[in-house]
């Protein structure tokens, strides 16, 4: 109760900053929007289906390339967890890769790909594959010896070994790793969209951009942030606590 | 279907030559020293032979931890080894149960040799090793599902294991909701469900209180009698050997070496408080003193302990 009223008192402060910033024409209105002209924009996207065929598009383009990354970053974390010659020499590599934003591939990826939804999706992996991979050899690292023995004792060995034991026993190590690759697909997508036009979230927003229209391009930061928000805090919230109440274990973090 | 399913259960228990009287009848005198076993099998259950295993340790420097080791393990026999920390007791294990591999010498189980784990020789962790993503009975049924056994026999087998454990009601618990002993019978139950030959114990009661302690002895002995399986145990706790092994093995401190062999033929049920036990304990216990004191006086020279059971390892 005392949370929500907070959470009341939060918003509708800055809500009110808004209306007033708005309301003294520091700037003209077609630079600072106002409230309503946002929730207008909001209305008529979803009205004329602009937004829902944006969120559909989007919404498909992370989760494939989401899923290739955490397929791959599986794979790859687990080799280089398990074997010395692959840590020494793809580690190092994995970390230093880590700091270049996944748009620097943008150029490449049209070259492989062509100006297509490839491109797109190789970018998008690009951007979350690293943090998958290194959650997962980290988490491979931290899960206790014993579960693996275990396994191999009860005869458990390659793919059942893995599939059996290794990935449930380092899930809740890997978890905020996943999270963590989520949200950088979540971005990487955007960024992609935003420089390659064709449908999705990113491309509705310089739509606005091009035609000046700052209630829309805001309408859909909106929509871009509420979209990362609920997954992270709906799919990835409710993993974390089935994984506590299975183990037992007090809230991560 | 139904009616396999249901003749299952019976089948389970191996049936055994009754070693163990009627809980409360004593057999006659004690008599230690002189082995009760029955005659000997052409080939032994388990077979160690000349077992060396050396490792370097993080100076570098070349570390024997197993000497020599020759064993013969019968079939339904239960074994203790009994030596203070650092004498190889559980890497020995690890080696029976092919987790790990000699530097030289055999591990040979119904004669062949070992090269890597089997279902056929179950270990049972210290710290119990369970699964705690998945429920007791998914514990328990892990090892068959590997096995490959259909899922209808396997829920009925878990349901028979789980009963003998005495947790039948917890079958759909999470392991983090059960209390140490507990989680020891859930291990025993999971590694009894695969109908392995041989179980190897590797301390585990170590961190448990007492008073479950002493249940579990009960319980283990009485599960040992009346599914005959052969059991090799580790542990430091004499009288926890002499208390639950047909036979006790002493290991010397590093390199371990097999130092003596003593038959324990006491009458079961036993009980830790048996003055027999506690005397044939004394026996051991006194060639085992020399070796703790090794073991004690390597440790405050070292400063700390040298981590060498490549156990740990995966």
């Amino acid at each position: 109760m005392k949370r929500a009223a907070r959470y009341i008192i939060f918003y509708s402060a800055l809500l009110a900053l808004w209306v007033i910033l708005a309301k003294l024409k520091i700037w003209p209105p077609y630079l600072f929007p106002t409230p309503w002209g946002v929730a207008e924009a909001l209305y008529v996207g979803f009205q004329d289906h602009t937004y829902l065929i944006a969120i559909a598009v989007s919404m498909q383009r992370v989760l494939i390339g989401y899923a290739i990354s955490v397929v791959l970053g599986m794979i790859l974390g687990l080799g280089v967890a398990s074997n010395k010659f692959l840590e020494e020499t793809m580690g190092g590599l994995l970390v230093s890769l880590q700091s270049l934003p996944s748009i620097c591939w943008w150029p490449l990826a049209l070259l492989w790909f062509g100006l297509n939804q490839n491109a797109i999706l190789f970018v998008v992996v690009m951007g979350s594959l690293l943090s998958v991979t290194l959650a997962m050899e980290d988490g491979r690292k931290q899960m206790p010896k014993i579960f693996g023995q275990a396994g191999r004792n009860f005869g458990a060995k390659g793919f059942k070994l893995f599939w059996y034991v290794l990935l449930p026993a380092s899930l809740p190590f890997i978890v905020s790793g996943l999270k963590q690759g989520w949200a950088f697909a979540w971005r990487s997508l955007i960024t992609a969209e935003m420089l390659y036009l064709s449908l999705g979230l990113g491309q509705v927003l310089m739509m606005g951009r091009d035609l000046n229209d700052m209630s829309a391009v805001i309408a859909v930061m909106l929509l871009i942030i509420a979209l990362g928000y609920i997954i992270d805090g709906v799919v990835f919230k409710s993993m974390e606590r089935h994984l506590q109440n299975k183990w037992g274990l007090a809230p991560a973090n | 279907m139904s009616a396999n399913a249901r003749a299952v259960p019976g089948r389970y228990p191996v049936p055994s030559s009754p070693r163990m009287p009627a809980r409360g009848t004593k057999l006659g005198p004690v008599s230690l020293g002189e082995s009760s076993a029955p005659a000997m099998a052409p080939v032994s259950k388990v077979g160690l032979s000349e077992i060396c295993l050396s490792y370097k340790t993080q100076s570098g420097e070349r570390l024997l931890a197993l000497d020599h080791i020759n064993l013969q393990v019968r079939a339904g026999e239960f074994l203790c080894i009994v030596g203070p920390s650092g004498c190889g007791k559980s890497t020995l294990l690890h080696l029976i149960a092919g987790l790990h591999s000699q530097t030289s010498g055999q591990v040979l189980v119904d004669g062949h040799p070992v090269s890597g784990p089997g279902t056929d020789r179950i270990l049972i962790f210290q710290e119990h090793g369970l699964f705690p993503w998945l429920t007791v009975a998914e514990n328990v049924e892990f090892g068959m599902k590997m096995k490959g056994i259909p899922k209808a026999e396997r829920q009925e087998r878990t349901r028979y294991y789980l009963k003998l454990v005495h947790l039948a009601k917890f079958e759909k618990s999470y392991i983090h909701q059960l209390s140490g002993g507990m989680r020891q019978r859930v291990a025993i139950a999971r590694a009894l469900a695969t109908e392995p030959d041989v179980l190897l114990m590797d301390e585990p009661f170590a961190a448990l209180d007492a008073q479950t302690r002493d249940l579990l002895h009960d319980e283990l002995e009485r599960i040992w009698s009346e599914t005959g399986r052969t059991i090799i145990f580790v542990t430091h706790n004499v009288r926890e050997a002499v208390r639950l092994g047909d036979r006790v093995v002493l290991l010397t401190f590093r390199p371990g070496r097999v130092k003596n062999e003593f038959p324990v033929s006491l009458p079961r049920p036993r009980s830790l408080e048996d003055p027999e036990v506690a005397m044939a304990a004394r026996e051991v216990l006194d060639e085992l003193r020399d070796e703790i004191n090794r073991s004690l006086e390597a440790e405050y020279q070292e400063g700390t302990k040298p981590h060498i059971e490549p156990g740990v390892e995966v």
